[in-house]
């Protein structure tokens, strides 16, 4: 005869004192487990809920300015600062942590336009409507500043040029002591020069937006007046490609991990992301805004931006998605005419037509701070759950919920019926047609903004 | 092959060989030594895996998909995603399978018996197990003797297995809370409900209690007395009377959805919530009073026994039966299911045990038992206890095959009568409540061994439960969820292609068919719409027919209206229907004025 009965000494699976860690004991049999896929489904519906319970993305406001920011620039060396441009002139160099403005630089008699640190992140070029551009030595938060109540003003740059025409927007080159300026043409310039290396042109009055390509640094484009985007490379001294849309692009961005991709803001709500290599279509039509676009800013890892429009919103786009993953608002909030994406991925500036730079969280429930090891664990598994049951309808219903203010939801509603009645009246003229008569005109939306491609 | 297969098994080096020529023969022993032991580890990998498959069947997704031969993916990014959860799915079951190799400490319990000596497993006595079990072991195996509060119709376990709550029907009703393992009594309650309520005197000796269940921890349990089901905390104090549960002769409890489930002599099956009070739902079983209820554990479906010896399975979405069986000849007395939630045990007045798989709602087995079996259950690792007169028989492996003899056997004595068995959950203890008292008798092998802190911790601490309480509680699952199938939540319903072209060519014909019958009654109607109609064209006739009567009535209005005419002259009034100022003191009409300018006038 042969016993053995399940006999567990209660010393052998307790703790002793208080002191020791608790045991703990793991049987993974799914038969312990029924009906976990319920429970696992349970528990992304609970995620997907207190996602949008814990959604306060609004950090705090940079106030100080007297006039409504049109430029923002992010130093791509130091983390903590930021710089903003408002149209009365002013400029602030902020320092984020505390939210206070290092240094004023007071110098430029017409609006800031454009604003770019440059590559070594010391220096910082300023474009206006008063047809200068005016570079900057960037200034370094001094010990005990940040506590004193006065910032410190300046009102002499490093280097003024005088330029013919007023500047619409600038941008550093990511390899060299270079910059390019938009205005009446592209402009190229050394860092130490007063005179433009070269200029470009390709028929259009004014320029709106240049932007250098931060893996490709020989490469830029630049969006113009008439409805264009150009594509530059500073080696030669044409540009090469040029696209014309229905409607005018007001600011590019490139994807800094994918360097042919680049996405434009667009003055008909919408933006276009598209593959250098490829101009006759479009990769992704980002829709959702319900009035201009101005600005577009990406994250440093390529695969989100952050677009502001005229609307009095900002959204958060997935780079391949056809809809925004989120909408920041505020009362408070007026046009935003600038957004920028923080060096780290984790925050989101906006300038706006109300005096204010904002601060967001990039994702809006996202906890800040350091994690414990146990809390990371369970956002992990969290972020698995929602992807595993992402489509099923209740859960899809909730984390697809964006409140936005009446007015946009309003215009929205409005712009829907009407491109519902475009495609319908299309599918329609298309259907009772002669064959053939109408195919040109029923274009996939990627296709149909394009009016043509020239090189 | 296996090495494709098992990622995880490291191959034996072959760098060696060329070196040392010299030990090669010995090496080559070493080396076949280790590749037999890795392939004892491979295939011990290989069954284990099997259990943690994600369709839980012990079939890999990939094998799933591929025994689907029209299932090809033509999609490549579906294609894609479809073998990177294969992976998945392979490489988690592997890690999940070597996981439990290192985990699984602690050995089950056995009992085997020297067969070549003329031993039998089912011949040992409780006395001879216990004299061979440890110290600890021994205390476990207990009779509690109390004669003048029996028969104790329930006993139930907590379920982490710490706590054993008792339910005695005589003398007044009697209910024990007992932290049996260290044979300390938490509270005690004597119901005496008989000695209040003439009526009852009346009709005789009714059980004062006919069911006792903890709820989802061992905090509180559900006592179903003679009239209403009550709750109870570990002190013995009452917290609730559920009154709408009347009558109840059997409960269970959800504990995934918190719902406590009863039946009784009404034949009505109520969920009610336990979190927030509601009745979830009650449905009219339509089948009399019914005193059998099991929960499925894998489902959580309800499964009734009635006495027209039918078993029904019931959710609480669903006004009817989900499922119908016909088990046995006469009332179905008991029935258990195993933890898997592929068989079921029933038993009846028939003295038949009948094995069932519900996945096909099928009888694998049936046994004989010479008298009625009163109660049965399944315990975590499979065995089946069943009990007749005074007598408890444990039956092991009778779920799957087919036994030839019992595992063990305990006879109380004569006289008394067997009520309720109920296994404990991570112990080799099963629970007998009898006329005369409560007993736990050993029964090795048939507890969980390992336990996990997670889902039931029978060392739990008092914050470790709290924790839990909580965490259950976010975990709740809600009533609608309780399905036969527990899977197919979060899962597309897949319809077949032959199905959707079926339909869509359906579709597409009755439009055809609805348009074609519309051109043609378009085509064949030229007519006015609703100038035919046979009535309309008779009286549309009569109308130039002047006969008699006609002719009578065109006069009689021609001398009407000539009399109006000429009262009117007379009077000076107008002729009714015309507006004349009969007030106004305006001049009387001559006789020569016209007409039209009659309203200036009297």
């Amino acid at each position: 005869m042969k016993v053995k009965v399940i006999s567990r000494i209660e010393e052998e699976y307790t703790r002793e004192t208080k002191s020791e860690a608790i045991k703990i004991h793991r049987n993974l049999d799914p038969r312990l487990r029924p009906m976990h896929r319920a429970t696992e489904y349970k528990r992304a519906l609970n995620a997907t809920k207190l996602d949008k319970v814990f959604a306060k993305p609004f950090c705090g406001a940079f106030e100080g300015h007297s006039d409504g920011i049109l430029s923002l620039a992010k130093n791509t060396q130091n983390l903590k600062q930021m710089a903003s441009g408002a149209a009365d002139g002013e400029i602030r160099v902020w320092d984020c942590p505390s939210r206070k403005a290092l240094r004023i630089l007071n110098s430029h008699s017409g609006a800031i336009r454009g604003l770019s640190f440059d590559r070594t992140g010391g220096k910082l070029v300023s474009c206006s409507d008063d047809r200068s551009i005016r570079i900057w030595n960037v200034p370094e938060a001094e010990l005990g500043e940040l506590g004193s109540r006065e910032t410190r003003r300046e009102e002499r740059p490093a280097m003024v040029v005088a330029g013919e025409s007023a500047y619409r927007d600038v941008d550093c080159h990511w390899g060299k002591d270079m910059f390019a300026t938009a205005g009446n043409c592209v402009d190229l310039w050394d860092m130490n020069k007063d005179a433009p290396v070269s200029s470009f042109e390709w028929g259009c009055d004014t320029v709106l937006s240049v932007r250098f390509n931060p893996a490709e640094p020989e490469i830029f484009a630049s969006c113009g007046s008439d409805r264009s985007i150009a594509l530059y490379d500073c080696r030669t001294n044409t540009p090469t490609r040029k696209l014309i849309m229905q409607n005018k692009c007001t600011k590019l961005c490139w994807n800094p991990m994918e360097a042919f991709n680049f996405t434009v803001a667009n003055e008909d709500c919408n933006l276009y992301s598209y593959d250098m290599r490829k101009l006759n279509v479009s990769t992704c039509v980002h829709k959702d805004f319900v009035s201009a676009v101005l600005d577009v800013d990406y994250s440093p890892t390529g695969r989100e931006f952050v677009a502001g429009s005229y609307d009095k919103s900002i959204r958060l786009f997935d780079f391949n998605s056809g809809h925004s993953r989120d909408c920041y608002h505020t009362k408070r909030m007026q046009r935003v005419f600038c957004v920028k994406f923080s060096m780290d991925g984790t925050y989101v500036f906006s300038g706006s037509d109300d005096f204010n730079v904002r601060l967001w969280k990039a994702h809006a429930s996202e906890k800040v701070g350091t994690l414990l090891p146990r809390e990371k664990r369970k956002m992990q598994y969290n972020e698995a759950l929602k992807d595993r049951f992402k489509h099923m309808p209740e859960i899809r219903r909730i984390a697809n919920h964006k409140h936005v203010p009446k007015s946009i939801h309003k215009s929205a509603k409005l712009r829907r019926t009407m491109t519902d009645a475009q495609t319908r009246k299309k599918e329609r003229r298309v259907a009772h047609a002669a064959p053939g008569a109408h195919k040109k005109e029923f274009k996939p939306m990627r296709k149909e903004r394009i009016v043509e491609e020239l090189e | 092959m296996t090495r494709a297969t098992l990622p995880g098994v490291v191959p034996v080096e072959n760098d060696d060989e060329n070196t040392k020529k010299k030990n090669n023969k010995k090496n080559n022993k070493r080396k076949m030594k280790t590749k037999i032991a890795a392939k004892i580890i491979d295939e011990e990998l290989h069954t284990l895996k099997k259990k943690y498959y994600a369709s839980a069947s012990g079939r890999s997704l990939k094998e799933t998909i591929s025994s689907k031969k029209d299932t090809i993916i033509s999609d490549k990014k579906t294609r894609g995603k479809f073998e990177r959860a294969m992976e998945l799915d392979e490489s988690a079951a592997l890690e999940n399978a070597r996981r439990e190799r290192y985990l699984s400490m602690e050995p089950s319990g056995v009992l085997e018996a020297e067969t070549e000596k003329g031993e039998r497993t089912w011949r040992f006595q409780q006395s001879e197990i216990i004299a061979h079990v440890d110290v600890n072991a021994k205390k476990k195996a207990f009779d509690l003797r109390l004669e003048g509060s029996g028969p104790y119709r329930s006993v139930d376990f907590s379920p982490n297995g710490q706590h054993l709550v008792i339910g005695g029907s005589g003398d007044g009703g009697h209910v024990a809370n007992v932290e049996w393992n260290k044979h300390k009594l938490l509270s005690e309650i004597y119901l005496d409900e008989n000695k209040d309520d003439e009526n009852m005197r009346e009709v005789g000796v009714i059980p004062a209690v006919k069911c006792v269940k903890y709820l989802h921890n061992t905090e509180f349990f559900a006592v179903a007395q003679t009239k209403y089901t009550y709750i109870y905390d570990k002190r013995g104090l009452e917290i609730h009377r559920l009154d709408k549960h009347r009558d109840v002769f059997a409960m269970d409890f959800l504990p995934k959805h918190f719902l406590l489930t009863t039946v009784g002599r009404e034949g009505i099956v109520r969920w009610q919530d336990t979190t927030h009070g509601e009745i979830v739902a009650e449905h009219r079983t339509k089948l009399g009073k019914c005193s059998v209820l099991r929960r499925s554990e894998y489902n959580a479906v309800t499964h009734l026994g009635h006495s027209n010896g039918t078993v029904t399975l019931w959710s609480p979405n669903q006004g009817q039966a989900l499922v119908k069986m016909l088990c046995h000849r006469g009332r179905v007395n008991a029935l258990a299911l195993d933890q898997s939630g592929r068989y079921m045990a029933t038993t009846g007045l028939d003295c038949q045990i009948k094995v069932w798989d519900l996945r096909k709602y099928q009888e694998l087995h049936a046994y004989y038992a010479p008298t009625e079996v009163k109660a049965m259950d399944i315990s975590q690792r499979g065995m089946l206890a069943i009990s007749y007169g005074s007598r408890v028989q444990i039956w092991n492996e009778a779920l799957t095959t087919k036994a030839k003899s019992p595992y063990l056997n305990h006879q109380f004595v004569n006289g008394s009568k067997v009520f309720d068995v109920k296994f404990c959950p991570y112990e080799d203890v099963l629970a007998v409540g009898h006329s005369k008292g409560v007993t736990n008798i050993l029964v090795p092998g048939s507890g969980e061994p390992n336990y996990d802190t997670f889902v039931a911790n029978p060392f739990e601490t008092k914050n470790q439960r709290r924790e839990m309480e909580v965490a259950k509680l976010l975990d709740k699952l809600p009533s609608e969820m309780i399905q036969l199938d527990p899977n197919a939540i979060g899962q597309l319903r897949d319809v077949p292609k032959e199905v959707q072209k079926e339909r869509r060519e359906a579709a597409l014909r009755a439009e055809m068919e609805a348009k074609m019958k519309q051109r043609e009654k378009n085509e064949s109607k030229t007519k006015m719409k609703g100038k035919n109609r046979a009535s309309k064209r008779y009286r549309k006739k009569q109308i130039n027919v002047i006969d008699d009567k006609m002719m009578a009535k065109l006069e009689a209005k021609k001398a009407r209206e000539e009399g109006y005419k000429k009262r009117a002259n007379e009077q000076g009034r107008a002729k009714p229907g015309v507006r004349a100022g009969a007030a106004s003191d305006a001049p009387r009409k001559p006789d020569d004025a016209p007409d039209a300018l009659r309203r200036f006038y009297k």
